[in-house]
């Protein structure tokens, strides 16, 4: 390690891994932490006030459902107090106008707002829940706050085709933001990760439609895309590179570099019941083992990328190669990348046949849905048909 | 985009200062900070909702007035379009 040491600009919090819904991505470890274990109202804001004093700027409140938190209007003012501008992601269930106004008011400064699609039936589905009609009217509500409001769309297979109707219901918002996050595959995502990996030739489309969203919509709203890296050539910079810029606080208080760090075997977590923030930050186990270079292998070690994306994602490599030191397998360097393409290969054949056989029933004439053409911007892409994937769903704590 | 040097810019909603008052001093904004200091904290500081655009270029020309004012204009010009583009401003519309 030559570089000083960064200090975190961001602070994650997790507040609970509770959740009235059941996406099928959600990024979520697999076990869930219960109620019982969840962090007070004072020792939160104890870890705000040390992440202020380390540097930190902004504070994410996410979960599960950060809304679930009776305490929450509370937690907004110890984050405010302690300096750091608040941002909440919420699925926008547990509210109604009146709490909505209170969040406000406690000081709440970024609202987002998650989407599982534009249409009621396939965001129902992935998220097992109904809750899409709900969403459709926190969006009413907050036209009449001064407040930053983001439209977070979780993209994958059975909905990246609803692109258009999803930028629509963006520009029919008061949003200043639009962020368009294909699934990354962690968590619950990598359980269902074959039925939610999208096809080259969506992909493709999408990314074509978005660069022209993108120009029109410059200064009005920004349209913010990321795809997923199994199609990209180099893996991401993983959350700006491991302990550099992000702390993550789980719902029982242990620090972790990132969300899906706990899959990682042999890494030690601190938690901030025992030790002052900043002693984690520097001392940690697990902040330790990935920061900087020296843990890295070839192609990365000599590799001039490597101060870009950080030899990518830790857990990514250990998911798909079994070995947390390796090169992300996604990166088109990596020893490990044709794994990735043997997924990616199984997948567009799959899709591909299933279209073709499906092709023969709509001739035969059960259509029921009225197959939607778009005539803008060459983005329409036949949905692959296929029947309801045997989702896994994410249940909720105890 | 180009910008109407009457109107009136201002921190759009979610955007707002650091609450502290010694430089550099940050323009918190969704997903993104912005340190500041120097002339693009005088252009940010100005952007109240009261000044326009010309009476920012104005300001600040005085203020540098050791500087060609078409540079001056043209840098405010550059950073207001970046500030826009980032959804950290607002234009109130010219008083017509
Ligand atoms: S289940 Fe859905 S809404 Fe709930 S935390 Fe997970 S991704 Fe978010
Ligand atoms: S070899 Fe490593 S450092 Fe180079 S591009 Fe791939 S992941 Fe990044």
């Amino acid at each position: 390690m030559n570089e000083p040491r960064s200090n975190p600009l961001a602070l994650i919090a997790e507040l609970t891994h509770r959740c009235p819904l059941h996406c099928v991505y959600c990024s979520n470890p697999l076990e869930l932490e219960a109620r019982t274990t969840e962090l007070s109202t004072e020792e939160w804001s104890r870890v705000f006030q040390e992440a202020a004093a380390l540097g930190v700027l902004q504070a994410d409140f996410t979960g599960g459902e950060p809304l679930t938190r009776p305490d929450i209007l509370d937690l907004i003012r110890a984050a405010r107090a302690a300096r750091l501008y608040v941002n909440l992601i919420t699925s926008g269930l547990p509210l109604d106008e009146s709490r909505l106004e209170a969040l406000v008011q406690a000081g709440l400064d970024h609202f987002q707002l998650s989407f599982q699609g534009a249409r009621e039936e396939v965001a129902n589905e992935i998220s097992g829940t109904r809750a899409h009609a709900q969403k459709l009217r926190v969006l009413e509500w907050l036209k009449r706050h001064r407040i930053a409001v983001t439209l977070n769309f979780v993209m994958h297979r059975r909905n990246i085709e609803q692109l258009p109707e999803m930028l629509s219901l963006a520009e029919s918002s008061s949003a200043s933001r639009v962020e368009f996050a294909n699934v990354q595959y962690y968590g619950w995502a990598f359980a269902n990760r074959d039925a939610l990996l999208p096809t080259r030739e969506q992909l493709t489309h999408s990314i074509d439609f978005l660069k022209k969203a993108q120009e029109r919509l410059a200064g009005k709203i920004k349209v913010e895309y990321i795809v997923p890296d199994y199609y990209a050539r180099f893996p991401k910079p993983c959350m700006g590179g491991w302990a550099r810029k992000l702390m993550l606080i789980t719902p029982s208080g242990e620090a972790l570099p990132c969300h899906a760090a706990k899959v990682i075997p042999g890494l030690a977590f601190e938690n901030v019941k025992n030790r002052h923030l900043s002693e984690i930050w520097e001392v940690s186990d697990a902040f330790e083992r990935f920061r900087g270079e020296s843990w890295m292998q070839e192609p990365c070690k000599t590799c001039d990328r490597r101060a870009l994306d950080f030899g990518g994602c830790r857990c990514q490599a250990f998911l798909l190669a079994a070995d947390a030191t390796a090169t992300d397998p996604v990166c088109s360097l990596a020893p490990q990348r044709p794994k990735v393409d043997a997924i990616l290969l199984t997948i567009n054949s799959r899709v591909a046949q299933a279209s073709a056989s499906a092709l023969t029933t709509t001739i035969s004439g059960d259509a029921t849905e009225p197959r939607r053409t778009d005539s803008s911007a060459g983005a329409s892409v036949a949905a692959p048909t296929e029947s309801k994937p045997a989702w896994r769903y994410r249940p909720n704590p105890s | 985009m180009s910008i109407d040097l009457g109107s009136r810019p201002r921190l759009a909603p979610g955007c707002r200062m650091e609450e502290k008052t010694h430089e550099p001093r940050t323009l918190l904004m969704p997903e993104r900070a912005l340190r500041l200091n120097g002339p693009s904290l005088e252009i940010v500081e100005r952007c109240d909702g009261q000044h326009t655009v010309q009476q920012i270029i104005t300001e600040l020309q005085q203020r540098y007035s050791k500087a060609e004012p078409a540079k001056v204009q043209e840098d405010i010009l550059g950073y207001l379009a970046l500030l826009e583009k980032e959804r950290a401003l607002d234009f109130e519309p010219r008083n017509t």
